[in-house]
């Protein structure tokens, strides 16, 4: 597919910033009633005026510096002039020259298994635009309703240069910007509509369809495949594929046109001077100093540290989160083994459920691996243990083994030890009987060596005397 | 003046000047106030006259020009399009006059978005000179100066993008000041073009432009361009006089497109501050000539993006039934647009088109920095600058109104200074038969103390300010 040419832009909401990015209306406005998170400023009041939110613009710079951008010296927004019902001053606050971030770039892992730099050409700010409600589909509905309780908020819009080769790969490097935000904590992937793509494609030789506002990386993937397909037959049919904007039809999964570039808008930007040039060289040293580390940076440092496996390190890293529960687990439990009953059994049982790595506990999967680490309970009964604690049917690993009797077969193993150091020990029995209670230790030491020291001593003491007395 | 009108305030009531006042608005042809507030002004009046309070303008009736936003009263900009528009806040300066104690008596008349030099085009007709009824008020703010020279209020607030308050100020023979872009908040002042306009005051004395500066000028965090800052007070060494003070005369100000009785009045002005002490030189601000090219281009373009906004989606007039978007909101903005803002919108949409912008928006802001130098120059030799405010006393109603090219030409002398973002005040300086004149003072950035103490000893020395038509 060396042939096909994508770029993304992806609309980010700054979404962990408490308010809005030119007022102070709060961002939670999820579980509320449609405009009534709003203010004369987000709703556009004649005479209200914007003020920037400066911690939104941190957020930004934030960003700008994980995805290895040049951070602007000075920057600026402009308006976007155009009329929609969903955009209350009919102009939309953004930015035009001198962006927040510029020239940067991503490693992700490409379809053919080797590294790939994805250049990003710019990530800048602006605000969201409120939200439209048909009644019934797009091109049916009667009437449209408006909420502006999302307009306003903070958004950054991040613009590959057309670097991606497949909708695969489009999809590997969403993740990989979506894991990044997520260990920057500016951004809840979870709320709806928080990341909103426009996917430009195009064949070698043709023009290139924008495809607008599509939420959900699988939706990104399955229409860059429909794209590519739509734009093949063309080609092979002798049809000039035009320069159009598309809607994705999740429903059908299908593009359909929306309009051609020909009437292209002139949004006809300009600075919009109710807000000042942000001289913003002086805020990078200390955001630069205050990044966490990031996913690539701590793959490395797992693969090193831990001795983990790359796939592995991968994998434990993609999630801030669920990087920060391996580590309090590995400090605890031997570190491989932990990667993998994490990575490759936990990870799967939390997906299956739909929950996330906060529903388990950090002591609790360091109590499993140490279980395994010696061999008190199978590793069938590791994932039993997994299973009834996601399950929220109570208490600690210990007493699920106990409760459903995981440990049976190592009790088991220690039983037969004990019968055959007994059996092994005519002598020592003999001078039990004839009195010396410390002929005992003799066959709980040869227990306990069968058992490579991993039975409990007392407890075997307690056994080691039941069958003396037997015989 | 407002100082003695609060004495009387104390002494009689309140209520009863307040009712006086309506009454007269009652009887008035002036057409200068659009919408009164009779029931919370009166209200407020009766409870000044219970418990007059502290507040530096307690009591003191005050009328707002029509693009100010008021809580709870209309605020239309004179246009159709958005009658019927109650804000839900208050603007800035309305907050800092309610907490001084001044009534807000209602709002005053303006051409349609402050987009005129006569209040011609407003959606509610023309407002008279109260010196000649026959004859424009000037504008924008044409409502906000009638309603003070006709005495149908004591003191009033209007906007300046270009010359709207000082125009009037001048037309009808009372002071008004248009203040250094960023002292007074622009928080609620309804856009025309927000990178050049203040609000500012107009009143019988320059004392009371001093006291209403003290009151709505100072830092508003709602206002990325409100300067920050300590609030600055005006009226402490306003009456200290101007020995030694040094004026500039403009030449390019004078001369060819300037009525002779202008040009006479303003130099007699001159001569009068000189009397006074000061001492005057001839300056040249060189790139006067291409301000107006400069100022129309940039407020044009941004008005073509403030007032998109205006689609009667939200507020305001909704005129025509529900088509699909485009087609409703072009018809809503079509029914409820004067000419005139539609010129200027297109023309603003025009400019800022692609393969346009480079040609003139930006060249616009090029010829900005110029004029802004010009100023900084000038102030390097002297301390104020004086010319007429306008070149032209007020004309007839309907002489010009269908020649847009010579109305913005009478804004020659004080779109400059909104393109410097400089102070600069207009006093009645003389009479053109039976014509106000006024003289403007211009200082450099923050500089308003300096401006309103030469306009204070100007006043002092002369009687212009105390002349009154005969209206009502």
């Amino acid at each position: 597919m060396e042939d096909v040419i994508i770029g993304l832009e992806i609309h980010v909401q700054l979404n962990r910033l408490q308010s809005k990015m030119f007022c102070g209306c709060s961002t939670a406005y999820h579980d509320s009633l449609p405009n009534s998170h709003t203010c004369p400023v987000c709703l556009g009041l004649p005479g209200s005026l914007p003020v920037i939110n400066r911690k939104a613009v941190e957020y930004g710079i934030k960003v700008g510096l994980a995805l290895n951008c040049n951070i602007e010296g000075e920057t600026l927004f402009y308006r976007k002039n155009y009329y929609y019902p969903d955009l209350p001053k009919g102009f939309q606050i953004s930015q035009y020259d001198y962006p927040l971030a510029t020239q940067g770039h991503i490693m992700i892992l490409g379809d053919d298994g080797a590294e790939r730099n994805i250049r990003i050409n710019r990530a800048h700010m602006e605000e969201d635009p409120g939200r439209l409600v048909h009644a019934g589909t797009i091109d049916k509905a009667k009437y449209t309703m408006v909420d502006y309780n999302r307009c306003g908020m903070p958004l950054l819009e991040v613009v590959t240069e057309p670097d991606l080769t497949s909708p695969k790969e489009a999809r590997v490097f969403l993740d990989k910007l979506k894991s990044i935000l997520d260990y920057l904590d500016v951004f809840d992937g979870t709320q709806e509509g928080s990341m909103r793509i426009d996917a430009n494609i195009s064949l070698k030789g043709g023009d290139r369809s924008e495809v607008k506002n599509i939420t959900g990386f699988k939706g990104v993937e399955k229409a860059l495949s429909y794209e590519i397909t739509r734009q093949k037959n063309m080609q092979r049919r002798n049809i000039k594929v035009v320069q159009e904007t598309r809607h994705f039809d999740e429903l059908r999964n299908i593009t359909v046109s929306i309009r051609s570039k020909v009437g292209a808008h002139d949004y006809r930007y300009f600075p919009e001077c109710d807000l000042a040039v942000m001289r913003i060289a002086s805020w990078v040293p200390a955001i630069r100093a205050a990044l966490p580390e990031l996913p690539d940076v701590k793959r490395e440092r797992f693969v090193k540290q831990y001795g983990l496996a790359d796939d592995h390190a991968k994998s434990l890293t993609s999630e801030i989160k669920l990087a920060n529960f391996y580590e309090a687990v590995a400090a605890r439990a031997a570190p491989k083994l932990a990667a993998v009953w994490i990575a490759d059994v936990l990870k799967g049982e939390l997906n299956y459920r739909d929950l996330s790595i906060e529903s388990f506990k950090e002591e609790h999967m360091a109590e499993i691996v140490q279980m395994l680490e010696k061999s008190t309970i199978s590793e069938d009964g590791a994932v039993q243990i997994i299973r009834n604690l996601l399950d929220k049917k109570g208490g600690t690993p210990r007493e699920i083994v106990l409760a459903l009797g995981l440990c049976k077969a190592e009790d088991d193993a220690v039983q037969k030890a004990v019968k055959e150091a007994v059996a092994e020990s005519a002598a020592a029995v003999a001078d039990y009987k004839a009195g010396s209670e410390r002929a005992l230790n003799f066959i709980v030491g040869l227990v306990m060596k069968k058992t490579r020291g991993k039975a409990d001593a007392s407890e075997v003491h307690r056994l080691v005397k039941e069958e003396v007395e037997k015989v | 003046m407002l100082s003695k009108l609060k004495a009387k305030l104390l002494a009689e009531s309140c209520e009863e000047y307040l009712c006086r006042l309506f009454e007269g608005i009652g009887k008035s042809s002036l057409n200068a106030f659009t919408t009164l507030a009779k029931e919370s002004a009166l209200d407020e009046a009766r409870q000044f006259d219970k418990n007059p309070g502290q507040g530096l303008l307690a009591g003191v009736p005050i009328a707002i020009k029509e693009c100010i936003s008021t809580k709870g009263i209309e605020t239309n900009c004179s246009s159709r399009i958005l009658r019927g528009y109650i804000p839900p806040y208050d603007a800035h300066v309305i907050e800092r006059l309610k907490a001084e104690g001044a009534i807000i008596m209602g709002k005053t008349n303006m051409d349609e978005f402050a987009m005129g030099t006569s209040t011609e085009t407003s959606c509610f007709g023309p407002t008279k000179n109260p010196w000649d009824q026959s004859s424009v008020p000037g504008g924008s703010s044409g409502g906000s100066a009638a309603v003070v020279a006709g005495g149908e209020a004591p003191c009033s607030l209007g906007s300046d993008t270009g010359g709207s308050v000082r125009c009037p100020a001048s037309f009808c023979g009372i002071v008004g000041l248009k203040p250094t872009y960023g002292l007074v908040s622009r928080y609620g002042l309804v856009a025309y073009a927000n990178s050049l306009e203040q609000i500012g005051p107009l009143t019988h004395t320059v004392e009371d432009t001093a006291l209403l500066m003290e009151v709505i000028s100072g830092h508003d965090r709602r206002d990325s361009t409100s300067a920050e800052g300590e609030r600055h007070s005006y009226l402490p060494g306003l009456k200290d006089g101007i020995c030694g003070l040094k004026i500039g005369i403009p030449r390019e100000y004078f001369g060819e497109g300037v009525n002779r009785d202008v040009e006479k009045a303003v130099w007699e002005g001159i001569h009068t501050l000189e009397s006074l002490g000061a001492s005057w030189q001839e300056v040249s601000l060189p790139h006067t000539r291409y301000a107006l090219a400069a100022y129309y281009v940039i407020a044009m373009s941004e008005a073509s993006s403030n007032l998109a906004r205006f689609d009667g989606l939200r507020y305001g007039s909704r005129q025509g039934g529900d088509m699909d978007w485009h087609t409703t909101f072009s018809a809503i903005r079509a029914k409820g647009f004067g000419p005139e803002v539609k010129r200027r919108i297109m023309l603003g949409t025009y400019a800022l088109s692609a393969g346009y912008y480079g040609r003139y928006y930006l060249k616009a802001l090029k010829v900005r920095t110029l004029i802004k130098e010009d100023f900084l120059r000038a102030f390097k030799d002297v301390d104020i600058l004086a010319s007429p405010t306008m070149p032209i006393p007020a004309f007839k109603i309907g002489e010009r109104i269908n020649d847009p090219l010579s109305l913005y030409m009478a804004d020659v002398f004080t779109v400059p200074i909104n393109l410097a973002g400089v102070p600069a005040i207009s006093v009645p300086c003389g009479f053109a038969g039976h014509l106000p004149i006024g003289l403007q003072l211009i200082g450099p950035h923050f500089c308003e103390a300096a401006v309103l103490k030469a306009a204070q000893a100007f006043e002092a020395a002369t009687a212009f300010h105390e002349a009154k038509p005969e209206v009502i």
